[in-house]
């Protein structure tokens, strides 16, 4: 038992620390929200500090339940960097309306807790645990800014659609649980492999993927994503694009390899489709939006695509290159939501509008140069650093004799190219907007150079740094 | 001499990071010095390049991305255009010296960036490194295209972006491929690996999808006439001196030694895209009413030329194709230039608004004159050497190939004539244009170093020929075993019973 707990250590010192701090937020009140906040990014990397030492002791816990290796321990660092991105991001946001309060970060720090389960889960229970404990802070976080209509609907509709997918994964786990005799993944696997995948067993993947399908945000269980992303307040969308989206994909490549091993030609004809389905959509239905919010949102889609061209070759290196998309992913997108925060006109009301981008590289050029490098990084445009996970992930389907999904995702890819350009094109090529409002927080601008900084071809040289890092932490999968 | 080429990239690289930060005149400067000390550092590499010694020199190799390795080096195609692209360079920083007013720091820093991007396509030895450095040159450009281009600047822009990035993207999944059969990422090994001929179809499209549409071949040539219509003078220049220049060597370098079954598999494709080509986009130029518009046909037209030479698999095809590409990189810069210089005085490149400008203009008009030839192909200048053995090459691959391409020698001079004599003789048509003045001493000092060039090459080629000529040797040996056999033999060798008997055969014909 005592090993066991030692195991968990990450998410126990997160418990103790959103209980010590919810007690802070509730005795201090709101006008110590910020000095909670920065409380709780010690917290977050408290718990990563622990991460890899637990990872090369290496283990599963609570019989099973819990597993704390490599795999789990890339992801949860990857998740815990996001959430602090995720906090700072709304440290300098909220304040100007008045309406921070001190109960944003103990979400935040509980949500973490719940992802980290996700990526450490060993049983399908855990598995819907972990899910919910991230979905229930997420669900309160998406409506956080109760006074705002849109703010109230995104929280709504995340819910009803994030309850009915916990319904289906349920089932799907219920009907896994009937078949095979057991929710441990690797009973799961050995009933899989012993008997040949039966129709039951078949509908129980089928559900499971659909399930996490739906947090990921892998079309066809997309439709919510755009809606809460444009409703929700924006630091909260910098965290829902980044951190539960590493979360629900390593636990996906967790339970599809883990778990559902065995079965790999029966879902991996539904990851290709979810994947197909995602690039094109996601590359599609963005060039018409006007809102940049939800334009991110698209992307976010599109990206989850990519990666998932990963799982569906469904080998050691298709895992190492969805770790290391998910990693460049994360600074990508938290870097251009950062950007987005920016975005106030005089009287700091915030503009979600692409056309208030425009001609930025000339009343702000530092701040559009970063954009841009996001932008042209999330096209996958060498020599930015965004071209390197996708170009993992295709070397990962090549290698897995799936050349002609390569080929296909590769050519979507120049779909997607179209709208990243189309916001360049409006910072750079037209003519100035009013400029924004001035901001001065000074974290997030250090927050914003660091990601461009990364992305930018200067990241090819933490290659050697990475790569072994995700390559030690896909082979904990096989 | 080891880390020249790493030097190489990183002055440019350096100056276009300090351009960022200095004045309008500043950036000039920068810009001036980082060009004209990568020039010397070429002059520096080719006055050290050993003709006849190792076939890869200056050879870096770092391994330091884990996947692939910063290896860098040389054969002597490689060295000839990188000295094109590096003296091309000052020329264009010269040429926008006064054209160019707004955001010029970032303008400036945009060219240095592409030089150093450009040079690295060339001294790349890894191929993913080649592939970074190849599909990078999108971002500057299209910033190039945008926003300082004309009024139609934004559809150009995007039209070259996506074009050229959709053709690149096969290739990445064929490279890939070839990676994991081959196990080696570099490029000299590659060189050395048979790929199964089932695949080489396969491999060559992909790579042909991306080399035909940077070349351009018809009929994926059409993001180039808007391309360069809108872009600033000085892009224009990089983009026909340079940029096309990509697609050849890419063809050079990976497709015909690399795949060379399939290559002859796909001779007819690309013999056919090539002569259709030549006729039909030289029509084409011949009723433009558009300046840059019609040189940019006219490119397509020229490139035709290096797709015949290159195919033809034989060392006069390639050598010649190897001497357009470097003629026609310093020949169509020259003519965007002359039609930058007039652009800037009246702000149009209408053609009938000009006329008789040789004689307000008369040094601009021999200048003109000269480059117009060297199009044209008239001997005692580069032009002739190249299309000339490109011809040849054709004629033995294929006499079909060669008789249609030689028309469009003759369509080449006809709308190349006709737009010089439209421009530069005569009278006078508007007022304006009369009163226009001749070359400032910038303008003459760009023109005249690219007239020195293009004479050099035109009276004795053996300069630009002899670093080649032993790396065209080791190609050839390679694709020997696949080359066609031809149609044109001498009638005295081995042709003579089948020559007879298809004279009995016509007799008895007759007879019947």
């Amino acid at each position: 038992m005592g090993e066991s707990l030692a195991l968990t250590l990450p998410e126990i010192i997160l418990t103790v620390g959103a209980i010590v701090l919810m007690l802070a937020a509730a005795f201090a009140g709101d006008r110590h929200a910020r000095t909670i906040t920065w409380a709780a990014i010690g917290v977050l990397a408290l718990a990563a500090a622990w991460v890899p030492g637990i990872a090369t002791a290496g283990g599963v816990a609570f019989d099973g339940l819990f597993v704390a290796d490599s795999f789990a321990a890339f992801a949860k660092v990857l998740v815990y960097i996001a959430a602090a991105a995720a906090l700072v991001a709304a440290n300098g946001w909220f304040g100007r309306a008045g309406d921070y309060r001190a109960e944003y970060p103990v979400l935040i720090l509980l949500s973490s807790i719940g992802m980290g389960m996700m990526v450490s889960a060993g049983d399908l229970l855990t598995l819907y645990v972990g899910l919910e404990l991230q979905s229930l802070a997420a669900y309160v976080l998406a409506s956080f800014q109760r006074t705002d209509n849109r703010s109230a609907e995104a929280g709504l509709k995340y819910f009803v659609l994030g309850a009915l997918a916990s319904g289906i994964l349920l089932y799907g786990v219920s009907l896994l649980y009937g078949f095979t005799g057991s929710t441990l993944f690797g009973d799961v696997s050995v009933a899989l492999q012993n008997d040949g995948v039966s129709t039951g067993e078949l509908f129980g993947i089928v559900f499971v993927l659909a399930g996490i399908a739906f947090k990921v945000s892998a079309v066809p269980f997309h439709m919510w994503t755009p809606d809460v992303y444009e409703g929700a307040p924006t630091p909260v969308t910098a965290f829902f694009a980044s951190a539960p989206k590493v979360a629900a994909m390593a636990l996906l490549t967790r339970v599809a390899i883990e778990g559902m091993g065995p079965a790999t030609f029966e879902w991996r004809q539904i990851v290709i489709f979810m994947a197909l389905a995602s690039t094109i959509l996601g590359g599609v239905a963005a060039i018409g939006q006007p809102n940049i919010k939800r334009l991110l949102a698209y992307s976010s889609i599109n990206n989850v695509g990519f990666a998932l061209i990963g799982l569906a070759a469904a080998n050691r290196e298709g895992v190492s290159a969805i770790l290391f998309y998910m990693a460049v992913y994360v600074a990508m997108t938290v870097g251009s939501f950062l950007i987005v925060l920016r975005m106030r006109d005089e009287a700091g009301e915030p503009v979600e509008t692409i056309a208030s981008l425009s001609g930025l590289s000339r009343t702000n050029k530092p701040l559009a140069a970063a954009m841009a490098i996001f932008m042209f990084s999330l096209a996958g445009i060498p020599p930015l650093f965004g071209f390197w996970p996708k170009f993992l992930v295709f070397d990962a389907a090549v290698r897995a004799d799936l050349t002609w999904l390569a080929a296909v995702g590769i050519v979507t890819s120049a779909i997607s190219a179209f709208y990243y350009l189309k916001i360049v094109k409006t910072m750079y090529f037209d003519e100035p907007a009013p400029a924004y409002g001035p901001t001065a927080d000074v974290p997030q601008t250090i927050l914003i150079a660091a990601a461009a900084l990364f992305v930018s071809p200067l990241g090819y040289l933490a290659i050697p740094l990475i790569q072994p890092l995700a390559d030690n932490a896909a082979s904990a999968l096989f | 001499m080891t880390g020249i080429l790493s030097l190489m990239l990183a002055v440019p690289l350096v100056a276009a990071l300090a351009c960022l930060f200095v004045s309008a005149s500043g950036a000039r400067w920068i810009a001036l010095a980082g060009t004209l000390i990568d020039f010397a550092l070429g002059i520096v590499l080719w006055a050290n390049y050993d003709i006849g010694g190792a076939q890869w020199q200056f050879v870096e190799y770092a391994p330091v991305f884990s996947r692939f390795a910063w290896a860098l080096g040389i054969d002597g195609i490689a060295l000839m255009l990188i000295m094109l692209s590096v003296f091309l360079m000052p020329i264009c920083i010269v040429a926008s010296w006064t054209s160019i007013e707004k955001r010029v720091p970032e303008y400036m820093a945009a060219f240095l960036l592409m030089e150093t991007l450009m040079i690295g396509v060339f001294m790349a030895q890894d191929i993913f490194l080649f592939y970074i450095f190849f599909e990078a040159g999108l971002i500057p450009m299209f910033l190039i295209i945008g926003i300082w281009g004309g009024a139609n600047r934004i559809y150009a822009s995007y039209k070259f972006f996506l074009y050229t990035l959709v053709g690149s993207l096969l290739m990445l999944v064929a490279m890939l491929w070839m990676v994991n059969f081959a196990g080696t990422t570099s490029i000299p090994k590659l060189l050395a690996t048979d790929f199964p001929a089932q695949a080489q179809t396969w491999l060559w499209l992909a790579f042909f999808a991306s080399f035909a549409v940077k070349m351009p071949m018809w009929p994926v040539h059409t993001w180039l006439p808007d391309a360069h219509v809108q872009a600033p003078t000085a892009g224009s220049v990089i983009l026909a001196g340079v940029l096309l220049k990509l697609g050849g060597y890419g063809f050079v370098r990976f497709s015909l030694p690399m795949f060379p079954e399939a290559s002859n598999e796909f001779f007819w494709l690309v013999m056919g895209l090539s002569m259709v080509a030549i006729v039909y986009t030289s029509l084409v130029a011949l009723v433009q009413n558009d300046m840059k518009k019609l040189i940019a046909y006219s490119s397509v037209a020229h490139m035709a030329f290096v797709t015949i030479g290159i195919f033809a698999f034989n060392r006069q095809g390639l050598e010649g194709a190897l001497i357009v590409m470097l003629s026609h990189g310093l020949v169509s810069g020259a003519l965007f230039l002359c039609v930058g210089v007039i652009y800037d005085r009246l702000h149009t490149r209408e053609i009938d608004r000009y006329g008789g400008l040789a004689n307000n203009m008369p040094a601009y008009a021999v200048l003109f004159l000269l480059f117009t030839m060297a199009s044209v192909g008239l001997p005692g200048t580069g032009g002739f050497v190249g299309e000339f053995l490109s011809l040849i090459g054709s004629y033995r691959a294929s006499s079909l190939v060669g008789a249609v391409a030689t028309t469009g020698i003759i369509l080449g001079a006809a709308y190349m004539l006709y737009l010089y004599w439209r421009v530069a003789y005569g009278t006078s048509r508007n007022p304006d244009a009369a009163a226009m003045p001749d070359l400032n001493a910038r303008e003459l000092v760009s023109l005249g170093a690219i007239a020195a060039v293009v004479l050099w090459m035109g009276i004795y080629p053996e300069s630009f020929l002899a670093p080649m000529r032993n790396d065209v040797g080791l190609l050839m040996a390679r694709v020997e075993r696949a080359a066609p056999s031809g149609d044109a033999h001498l009638a005295k060798s081995s042709n003579v019973p089948a020559a007879s008997a298809a004279h009995e055969t016509a007799a008895e014909g007759a007879h019947h």
